[in-house]
């Protein structure tokens, strides 16, 4: 177990995977294999796993014993022909359920209606690290399809048996297999009858070349949509199991408060009321959420609060308490940027920062507990089932074996559901209470006691020669992150650092994590380089770049936007922006509209192209892309954590601005679909260069460079 | 305790146990079971909740249940006839609407809403409507999409 954690690399960013628990316990001291019914069943093993393992035949069979430590994927054909296939990264919105169908359905050549998605159940599914990254199209689609074809030639050779002749010339199709020669043909379920085959494999690349693809690829509705439209889909905060009490937690009233006195006797005298105070952490249960609500009223607390920084303070403290050595990992250089810098034509340099943002998903965080036996299971919206699962039981002193965490399709997350708060609140209540309990967290406390996208300090010095090549360019992140730290452009002389800094904020993951923040830096700036060398913006960004793959998509993107264009009225911009990271390239133009009077910043459109390549479902692909323009456009506008002293300010809708159906442009993204190249995920990239595209723009249109993130919530004023 | 409040949800009678100052949406929620309809505020500010008051769309996270037992409550769970999904929902569905649709019940009760009093809105009233609808996966243009379609479909067969 070790080893899989060491072999996952982590950006710095995620600080969530390092930080404690929020609450700890005392507690006193105190156990899988789910039998599937017969069939044929296929295994994928990590390929380091397999040559850890040096006794381990490359193919061996097993017979209901434990699932080997290190199987990444699963599939099932049942004897009702039905196919299961088992992963486990959760369904956050991202439509997963949806693509890794289509692969198994395309691969084991059987309808797309009979696979079934068993998805992030720590009982069920194959250990995972979590769904982040945009890891599991990359991942999990190549093993999935390398079991589904296992499981086809298992099949093949079932039929082969059956009728006493070689499997070769036998063809796998429409869930059955055919025999040319005799044209008789055996269906699945009837090969999968009585039958109990199982066989592992090394994960490998996927078989069948996207190019022949004949369910992958295609625009598949989200499976189980009629649930989604009919409320029937439940989702964490929906369980109702029997006997289910309220949960709800005492928050100290900032960061970092420790109670100094508590009496919670007019709280236990209630009614069904239930309150658990363990260290820090005070809880109440009752029948119901307002019961709940009112006992937690009824207890009195004083709580010792500490100073703290504030928003206004925010930057100078980060770069103020940057690490003084950043040390190898976090640095690249070549040729030398002090040289450079001296002997440019042209000089550039601009410091950019970037505010806390929340991820504010629509489903709060939540978690049901329910302890039987000494056993604990949490039904939870999280996007580490796993991590979870190991939290829970170091925190209640169980074996892993003893918990089980399963996560529902879920309200969203875009990086903010790693953490597991909820259930092991949940939990610690529902083992008082001798009942399961459910635990919802409110808007404020989503705002509150979640975890933040990190705020971020970015310099950049930089020189061009006097032809427009880019010749130096010295980048320093501070505390954000170093994901996409790296500039696509080429240049002789470099320097990229990233400068850890302790937390101010309680910081983590974010769809694209510091990628955003890198970008509208380093495209901001390219910007002001374009300007300074006098030429137009795409120009100047083709003639620094040699990646065709990121100049297919600034022609794409360029193309349907229709630049250069021509002003056609007054507080009308252009800019646009690209970039590339986690196997997928990006470009987004972006129009602005600025009031003169009033300063109010409109966007009226935006474009963009996107290449990830193999397309595995456009119509599932297509909604991310422009969700996370969407997404993006908050960000880069309006969106920012107010902060003082231990305390959100601004911890409602009401007054956390996101984006609304107003201030949605019109949109329009281009895939760039390249059966040639493997899949990679898509849920991350497509929202980086939207906020440097439209800074860019505000500048075309009032010559007024905005430097920091968000980049008008008021509007834009001329000093 | 006096007599219990009744409530008529989706064409059915419901006595409510619950005080009568506790929002609609909890007693929806956990009195009732119909979860179809989501917290994700309790501020009136998400529209999540969204539910059809005596036919108008209102945010059952912030009328008392005792406000809403004088007429009656339409759900999500109401919408669909004898197996039939409302235009709506199937423009949704059609449209692929929605993300981790958890603001897909109260965009859809919403919609409904708004082309009960206006049949036939162009894209300004839809946005103007929806404006307190929040869909953070930013699947708005399809929603406004599945709305269009939605409106002509319910004209052209008289609903």
């Amino acid at each position: 177990m070790s080893s899989r954690r060491e072999n996952l690399v982590v950006e710095p960013e995620r600080y969530e995977f390092a930080a404690a628990p929020m609450h700890q316990f005392e507690l006193a001291r105190r156990d899988f294999f789910k039998l599937l019914g017969a069939g044929i069943a296929v295994f994928a093993i990590a390929k380091d796993a397999l040559a850890a393992q040096e006794t381990a035949p490359s193919s061996k069979s097993f017979h209901n014993e434990d699932l080997p430590k290190d199987i990444s994927a699963w599939l099932h054909v049942g004897e009702d022909g039905t196919v299961t296939g088992f992963t486990g990264k959760a369904e956050i919105g991202q439509n997963i359920r949806t693509a890794l169908a289509q692969t198994v359905a395309d691969e084991l050549r059987v309808p797309f209606e009979s696979v079934r998605m068993v998805t992030a159940d720590t009982a069920l599914t194959p250990f995972d690290a979590g769904t982040f990254g945009s890891r599991t199209t990359p991942t999990i689609t190549p093993q999935l399809r390398s079991v589904a074809n296992a499981a086809r030639e298992l099949l093949v050779a079932a039929a082969a048996k059956e009728w006493n002749i070689a499997p070769e010339g036998l063809v796998a199709a429409d869930a059955k297999v055919t025999d040319p020669a005799s044209g008789r043909s055996l269906r699945y379920a009837e090969l999968a009858r009585g039958k109990t085959l199982a066989q592992n494999l090394p994960a490998e690349d996927p078989i069948t070349p996207a190019t022949q693809w004949t369910i992958a690829g295609k625009p598949i509705p989200k499976v189980d949509a009629r649930t989604f439209v009919t409320g029937r889909h439940q989702y964490t905060p929906d369980l109702r199991p029997e006997g289910l009490l309220y949960g709800k937690i005492l928050r100290p009233p900032s960061f970092g408060a420790t109670l100094v006195s508590y009496d919670d006797s007019a709280a236990k005298a209630m009614p069904g009321v239930v309150v658990v105070r363990d260290g820090e952490f005070v809880g109440a249960t009752a029948p119901s959420a307002h019961e709940a609500q009112s006992a937690l009223d009824a207890i009195r607390a004083q709580w010792k609060e500490v100073p703290q920084i504030s928003d206004k303070e925010i930057f100078s403290y980060l770069k103020k308490n940057a690490a003084p050595n950043t040390g190898d990992r976090f640095r690249k250089q070549k040729g030398s940027v002090e040289e450079a810098l001296v002997s440019a034509t042209h000089r550039v340099d601009a410091t950019y920062t970037v505010a806390y943002i929340a991820h504010a998903p629509l489903e709060p965080r939540a978690a049901v507990a329910q302890w039987a036996d000494g056993k604990l299971t949490v039904w939870t919206g999280t996007q580490r089932p796993f991590a979870n699962r190991d939290e829970l039981a170091d925190i209640f002193h169980l074996p892993e074996s003893s918990v089980r965490v399963i996560v529902p399709d879920t309200g969203s997350a875009y990086g903010g559901k790693h953490t597991s708060d909820a259930a092991i609140e949940a939990a610690r209540l529902a083992r008082a209470a001798g009942h399961p309990v459910k635990v919802v967290w409110t808007r404020e406390e989503e705002f509150t006691w979640a975890y933040f996208r990190p705020a971020g300090v970015i310099e950049v010095r930089s020189g061009i020669a006097s032809d427009g090549t880019l010749t130096a360019w010295d980048f320093h992140n501070y505390h954000s992150g170093m994901s996409a730290i790296e500039t696509p452009y080429v240049v002789a002389n470099l320097r990229t650092e990233y400068h850890q800094v302790p937390l101010v904020l309680r910081s983590g993951s974010y769809r694209g994590l510091a990628a955003t923040a890198n970008h509208f830096a380093r495209e901001t700036h390219m910007d002001v380089l374009a300007h300074t060398a006098q030429m137009d913006p795409l120009e100047f960004r083709t003639k620094n770049l040699s990646d065709p793959r990121m100049r297919a998509v600034l022609e794409a993107a360029t193309k349907s936007f229709g630049w250069p264009r021509k002003k056609t009225q007054e507080g009308q911009g252009f800019g646009l922006a690209c970039g590339y990271e986690k196997g997928s390239y990006v470009a987004t133009c972006a129009e602005v509209a600025v009031d003169k009077t009033s300063g109010a910043v409109r966007v009226v459109l935006l474009t963009e192209a996107f290449e990830c390549g193999a397309i595995v479902n456009p119509d599932g692909l297509r909604n991310q892309v422009v969700g996370a323009m969407i997404q993006g456009l908050g960000g880069a506008l309006f969106e920012a954590i107010e902060f003082e002293n231990g305390r959100i300010k601004n911890p409602h809708f009401a007054t956390y601005r996101v984006p609304r159906f107003r201030d949605v442009p019109e949109i329009e993204a281009t895939l760039l679909d390249r059966k040639d190249i493997p899949s990679a995920g898509a849920g991350e990239t497509p929202i980086m260069a939207v906020a440097p595209a439209i800074g860019n723009a505000i500048f075309d249109a009032t010559k007024i460079r905005l430097n920091s993130l968000p980049l008008a919530p008021n509007g834009v004023r001329s000093s | 305790m006096g007599k219990p409040i009744e409530l008529e949800v989706n064409g059915k009678r419901y006595p409510v146990h619950y005080p009568p100052d506790t929002p609609l949406l909890y007693v929806l929620r956990d009195e009732l079971g119909l979860t179809g309809s989501k917290y994700g505020c309790g501020e009136g500010q998400c529209g999540a909740c969204t539910v059809l008051i005596g036919g108008a769309p209102r945010r059952s996270c912030q009328i008392p249940v005792s406000a809403a037992a004088a007429k009656p409550v339409t759900t999500i769970e109401g919408l669909e006839k004898d197996g039939r999904l409302h235009p709506v929902q199937q423009a949704f569905l059609d449209a692929g609407a929605f993300q981790c649709a958890f603001c897909t019940s109260g965009m859809i009760m919403s919609s409904v809403g708004l082309l009960q009093s206006n049949p036939n809105p162009i894209q300004a009233d839809i946005v103007q409507f929806l404006q307190g609808n929040i869909c953070r996966c930013g699947t708005h243009p399809r929603v406004i999409e599945a709305i269009h379609h939605a409106a002509k479909t319910m004209q052209e067969h008289g609903r």
